[in-house]
């Protein structure tokens, strides 16, 4: 095992961790602020790649208006999900599935061959022809179009509009939602749209992360998105776990979020070093969040069990 | 200030577990009365007042507050006119938010919430002032998440919270119910002096029919999801809680099947 080979390989976990980081800062609205489990997310990191990827290969844009186009497609789907959920009272979790579901077809759509007509799960950016915002390809240069220097960027203006939008008024209306959404109502809050709303917020990131994605990846898949929303938990899981007593406020747990999301594909890139292969991540991704979601509750079993005894 | 007319209401209606819960209920409050509401068990009370708040759609009659027509209103526009204390201390406030931010939702209550920042520069002095007549301290700790707060504390901040920003009406659903006789009665002292100062219209349910008799300009009796009782100042000044027991007796042909209310 050659370290120098791991070592070459934490930039590009870096990348790719602040990307997903925006996605998971995306899951951390709907599960943490709101108290939604939305697995709508897995569906619309991918579309965000669809849309980003055609619109910059087949109509030539530029690619910041490709990203601003796919946060609005990200948003039509949490739209979707939110209408499905509050106006049809189904619940959040199926509704999520649901919309999930059906923007696999839509990706496919996206994605069709204009001359063939071909259905292809798969379309690729050439480098050479279109412009992109961010590549892996820089990713071990130290210039300024090293993507690293540009995510860190996006994820300091993302954090930065998350934290001046739920310290608005309207932004304070949707934590209460999230907290408690009787008292959100005695207090005049629309619970429901305000749902809809945070549902919409927070897809839009995760395709906007979804078009960061497909370019720094140089494609978009349809299935880019499976098990998306497992990721993103971990990083909300993982920021929270290690930096949890240090940051308080909510700008910095936002922080710690996508710090969560670099430390989760640090540690992909170490077990993928120590001889594991890429079939193997889902396994362990799911591993991760099992286990750092019932560390609490067992913690609190064990903690009630001891006081128990001490009453005894 | 409240005009309840006729409403109806059944829960589950056609199936086994259908319930009667309000039958041609109609009450009229004028603006500065304080009311208090007792009866049994499933009486109907807390019906009442959520129908009243909009919790349910009513399947009959109509509802006025303020003279505004608010029957197919939802909750979360009635509440524009009204303030509300619940039973569980854990209701009426967002627990993994500050005093403050909690505070900042109240006063913006009916109000449109924009885009400017949640929590005015001039208003922190103001919560101050309000928490500090609690005498609990709490005006130093308004950056302190409300969870943290116990049960009477956390009551006593609904309570400020649903008078910050002065209501049409005031719902008090069994709100010191949960707590324990010492603060209740202190949350108790503390909603008469609200009501008093601000000369507030209030509906309150109560289950300590000692309580119902010595507060308030008027004392209504539910039983079975209709108004049986309904006193005013001067005969309720010279009942007691006997009297009281007896007359529901004499009404419903039954005894109070209420133990926590015989035993107050």
């Amino acid at each position: 095992m050659n370290i120098l080979q791991l070592l070459n390989m934490m930039p590009g976990a870096v990348g790719q961790g602040l990307i997903w980081g925006i996605m998971a800062i995306g899951v951390y609205i709907t599960y943490r602020i709101l108290d939604i489990a939305d697995l709508t997310v897995d569906g619309t990191i991918a579309t965000g790649g669809c849309v980003a990827v055609i619109l910059i290969t087949r109509f030539g844009w530029n690619p910041w208006a490709a990203m601003l186009i796919a946060f609005g497609a990200g948003m039509l789907a949490g739209l979707v999900t939110g209408v499905l959920h509050s106006v049809m009272g189904i619940p959040a979790i199926l509704a999520g599935i649901l919309t999930q579901l059906a923007q696999y077809s839509i990706d496919l759509r996206i994605m069709t061959d204009p001359v063939t007509l071909h259905s292809r799960a798969n379309v690729s950016i050439n480098l050479r022809k279109f412009p992109v915002a961010l590549s892996s390809s820089k990713v071990l240069t130290a210039a300024l179009d090293n993507p690293i220097w540009l995510m860190l960027l996006v994820t300091v203006a993302v954090i930065a509009l998350m934290y001046w939008f739920f310290g608005t008024e309207y932004g304070c209306a949707l934590r209460a939602v999230g907290a408690n959404g009787q008292m959100a109502r005695a207090q005049g809050i629309n619970t429901s749209l305000g749902k809809v709303v945070g549902l919409m917020l927070s897809n839009g990131l995760v395709a906007f992360s979804g078009a960061l994605l497909s370019q720094y990846q140089g494609f978009a898949d349809v299935q880019m998105g499976r098990g998306a929303i497992v990721i993103g938990l971990a990083a909300v899981i993982i920021g929270e776990v290690i930096f949890g007593r240090l940051f308080r406020n909510f700008g910095l747990k936002l922080l710690a979020v996508s710090l969560g999301a670099i430390i989760y594909y640090m540690v992909i890139q170490i077990v993928l070093w120590l001889g594991l292969t890429t079939d193997d991540l889902k396994m362990l991704t799911a591993l991760v969040v099992a286990v750092f979601l019932s560390v609490p509750n067992i913690k609190n079993r064990l903690l009630r069990g001891k006081g128990a005894k001490a009453r005894a | 200030m409240l005009e309840i007319e006729h409403v109806f209401k059944t829960f589950n209606p056609g199936t086994i577990t259908e319930k009667r819960a309000l039958t041609d209920i109609s009450l009229h409050l004028a603006p500065g009365d304080f009311v208090t509401v007792i009866g049994g068990n499933g009486a109907g009370k807390s019906t009442m007042l959520n129908a009243v708040a909009g919790t349910f759609p009513v399947d009959g009659g109509s509802i006025r507050i303020a003279g505004k027509d608010v029957t197919r209103l939802p909750e979360y526009r009635r509440a524009a006119l009204l303030g509300r204390v619940f039973q569980d201390p854990m209701t009426g406030t967002a627990a993994t938010m500050n005093l403050e931010e909690n505070m900042a939702l109240a006063l913006r209550r009916g109000q449109r919430r924009t885009l400017r920042w949640g929590i005015g520069a001039s208003e922190r002095a103001r919560y101050r002032e309000a928490l500090s007549t609690l005498e609990l301290g709490l005006e130093d700790r308004m950056s302190s998440k409300v969870g943290l707060l116990s049960g009477g504390q956390r009551q006593a901040l609904t309570l400020l919270m649903a008078t910050l920003k002065k209501p049409e009406l005031l719902l008090l659903d069994e709100h010191t119910a949960a707590l324990d006789p010492k603060t209740a009665e202190k949350v108790l002292n503390l909603t008469q002096k609200l009501i008093t100062e601000q000369g507030l219209t209030a509906l309150m349910v109560t289950h300590n029919m000692r309580d119902a008799l010595a507060l308030g300009n008027r004392t209504i009796m539910m039983h079975e999801g209709r108004i049986i009782l309904d006193l005013d100042a001067e005969t309720k000044k010279k009942m007691t809680v006997e009297d009281l027991l007896a007359r529901f007796g004499r009404i419903s042909g039954k005894t109070l099947d209420n133990d926590r209310m015989l035993l107050a």
